[in-house]
């Protein structure tokens, strides 16, 4: 049966599974949007389900691309992508169902579109040599960054959530939307809760790949430890309640605009396929 | 076979008036009754709530006028009163009965609760075997345009009252209220209207504080909350998470300095403030410290304004619904053989 269904997947190009979750995605954010800009009733069902079938695409993908080359499929930049959309998604999925947050798939959505975007149109790549000895601890510690990532994104995405609803009171017109978006307070525990995960997975991820017995390049280190201060600073800010809501809120987009406009970052990842 | 509705309502008459002709729950299975005895009514269903009263009869006589039949129903009346009385006859009872459960002719438009009493109207109707044929088609065909009415447009989006605004922002900024710890300092008639909606909600913390002390005790025992001295609210407020304020205090009660201390202590928790009270109760600058949103009466008011304007935007939309579905109401008549006689379809109150 499993084998069956791998020769159908085999039948196509992989990439045709990008297309797939990309347009679930893309209906499901042009869903919402219509939903909450017309004020018309929003069945979040829908928008669920289609980022769950854009998930199952991505997971297609990853499982297909995975079993041709034999390892954990995050050997160039456009698998790093939908590896990274993949996680974001995964913990949406997990997260978002638990709180009054299934709005956060409307803003899940664009993130995941842009995402597989880009990993559509940057060069496909050479899959990696499958005769190299795979390093455990490299996918362990690649894996777990990116997850990571995907926690981050997640809460960039709630901080978002967070100023929209914090201006809107702020101002004292608050339009159809701010109904219609979760509790300020509910966004701040999901803020808290995806850093503190993300970090989490970060420091692990991090950890890991002082193991992996390859040569350490100082400049990714440097970086890595960088950005591991900062959403450390961002976590003692809010353990401490140094800061207000908001600027922890704002310090999450600044934070995680930081890791995916980083070349480094994306370096730091990309160029240690696990080859 | 007619379809005819008598109806007096808050359009036509005050409630002086209405209430003589309301038909109480008590009275509702005896006025049912007589009514399935008169002469020319082979079908009927009674509505009576606040703000209407009506009768749905399905009768052979076209020509049924108001004047005996609620003389039959009611007894001798004062010709005076029986001048806010309007008739609807054929396809305008039908729009009618299905504008009344869509909420479109409710004193506040788009209002649910209505759908419910034309519900249990029509149950206890039926129970009784007050309904037949047509008037069980009509009303569910009704109670199917209500919903597609309230699920397909914005009718009822948004609230309208003071009150029910202030329960909706506190629950964007905290969720559940069952949770919430509110106060209500001033026992008047606007925060007793707004602490009523927050109970309704789910809050169930709910502290009164008021200068008489036996009217805030009774107030909160009616809620199952508790009662302050208006001299000991202050000792409460740092574990507040809602403040209804209404006192008749000349200066504010709550200012930005009593209150940023306070603020920090509370970490990330926000506080909301309703301020209902003129002159205002808490200083405008509080709006301004992090964590702290305060609303006035304007600003309420204003947000109601404007959901209500919104209400009567999509009102058209649903006025377009109905006569979709009044025209497959008639077309169901047609084929059935029960086609109405047409006559004179409307007869205005004579006011």
């Amino acid at each position: 049966m499993l084998a069956d269904l791998v020769n159908i997947v085999y039948q196509w190009p992989d990439r045709i599974w990008i297309e797939a979750g990309l347009i679930c995605f893309l209906l499901g954010f042009g869903y919402s949007i219509h939903s909450l800009v017309t004020g018309k009733h929003l069945t979040s069902r829908l928008t669920f389900g289609l980022i769950c079938l854009g998930f199952l695409f991505e997971t297609i993908f990853l499982f297909a691309r995975g079993h041709q080359i034999g390892r954990c499929p995050i050997t160039n930049f456009s698998e790093l992508l939908v590896f990274m959309s993949w996680s974001m998604v995964l913990i949406y999925l997990v997260i978002g169902s638990t709180y009054r947050l299934s709005l956060i798939g409307a803003f899940t959505a664009p993130v995941a579109v842009v995402m597989l975007i880009l990993a559509h149109v940057v060069p496909a790549g050479e899959p990696a040599h499958s005769q190299l000895a795979v390093n455990p601890w490299l996918e362990v510690h690649t894996s777990f960054s990116i997850v990571a990532c995907g926690a981050f994104a997640l809460a960039c995405v709630a901080g978002a959530m967070y100023l929209f609803q914090e201006r809107q009171l702020k101002t004292r017109h608050p339009g159809s939307i701010f109904f219609r978006l979760p509790p300020i307070s509910a966004l701040t525990v999901a803020n808290s809760r995806l850093l503190w995960l993300g970090f989490t997975l970060f420091t692990i991820g991090n950890a890991t790949g002082f193991l992996t017995g390859m040569d350490i390049d100082w400049k990714k280190v440097s970086w890595a430890i960088l950005v591991w201060c900062l959403y450390g600073g961002i976590l003692v800010a809010r353990v401490r309640h140094a800061m207000a809501g908001k600027w922890i809120a704002a310090l999450s987009i600044v934070a995680f605009s930081l890791l995916l406009g980083t070349f480094w970052g994306i370096r730091f990842i990309a160029e240690k396929p696990s080859l | 076979m007619n379809i005819l509705c008598f109806s007096i309502s808050h359009q036509t008459a005050n409630v002086e008036v209405r209430e003589r002709f309301a038909v109480a729950d008590s009275a509702l299975l005896a006025s049912l009754a007589k009514l399935s005895e008169m002469r020319d009514v082979s079908e009927g269903v009674v509505l009576s709530t606040c703000n209407r009263t009506e009768f749905y009869i399905v009768t052979e006589n076209a020509q049924l006028a108001m004047e005996p039949f609620v003389r039959d129903f009611y007894g001798v009346m004062p010709v005076s009163d029986l001048a806010p009385l309007v008739r609807f006859s054929s396809s305008h009872t039908v729009r009618h009965l299905f504008r009344v459960a869509a909420g479109l002719e409710s004193m506040v438009l788009g209002e649910t609760e209505i759908f419910g009493q034309v519900k249990r109207a029509y149950e206890a109707a039926m129970r009784s075997g007050a309904t037949g044929k047509i008037l069980n088609k009509l009303f569910q065909r009704a109670f199917q345009v209500g919903k597609q009415v309230r699920s397909t447009t914005g009718i009822t989006r948004g609230s309208v009252s003071v009150g029910s605004v202030a329960v909706d922002l506190a629950q964007q900024i905290f969720g559940d209220l069952q949770g919430c710890k509110i106060m209500i300092l001033g026992a008047g008639e606007t925060s007793e209207k707004t602490a009523r909606c927050f109970h309704g909600c789910g809050a169930k913390q709910l502290f009164v504080s008021n200068r008489s002390f036996e009217r805030a005790a009774a107030l909160a025992a009616s809620m199952g909350g508790r009662a302050i001295r208006f001299d000991e609210w202050e000792s409460e407020f740092h574990d507040l998470d809602i403040l209804v304020s209404s006192t008749a205090a000349p200066h504010a009660v709550v200012t930005a300095a009593k209150l940023e201390p306070i603020l920090r202590m509370r970490r990330d928790r926000p506080l909301f403030l309703i301020d209902l009270a003129i002159p205002r109760d808490v200083e405008p600058e509080v709006h301004n410290l992090e964590g702290a949103y305060v609303y006035d009466l304007d600003a309420l008011q204003l947000i109601a304004q404007r959901a209500l304007e919104e209400r009567h935007k999509e009102a058209e939309a649903s006025a377009n619904l109905i006569e979709k579905h009044v025209r497959e109401f008639q077309s169901w008549l047609r084929g059935s053989g029960l086609s109405p006689i047409p006559s004179a379809v409307m007869e205005f109150p004579r006011l």
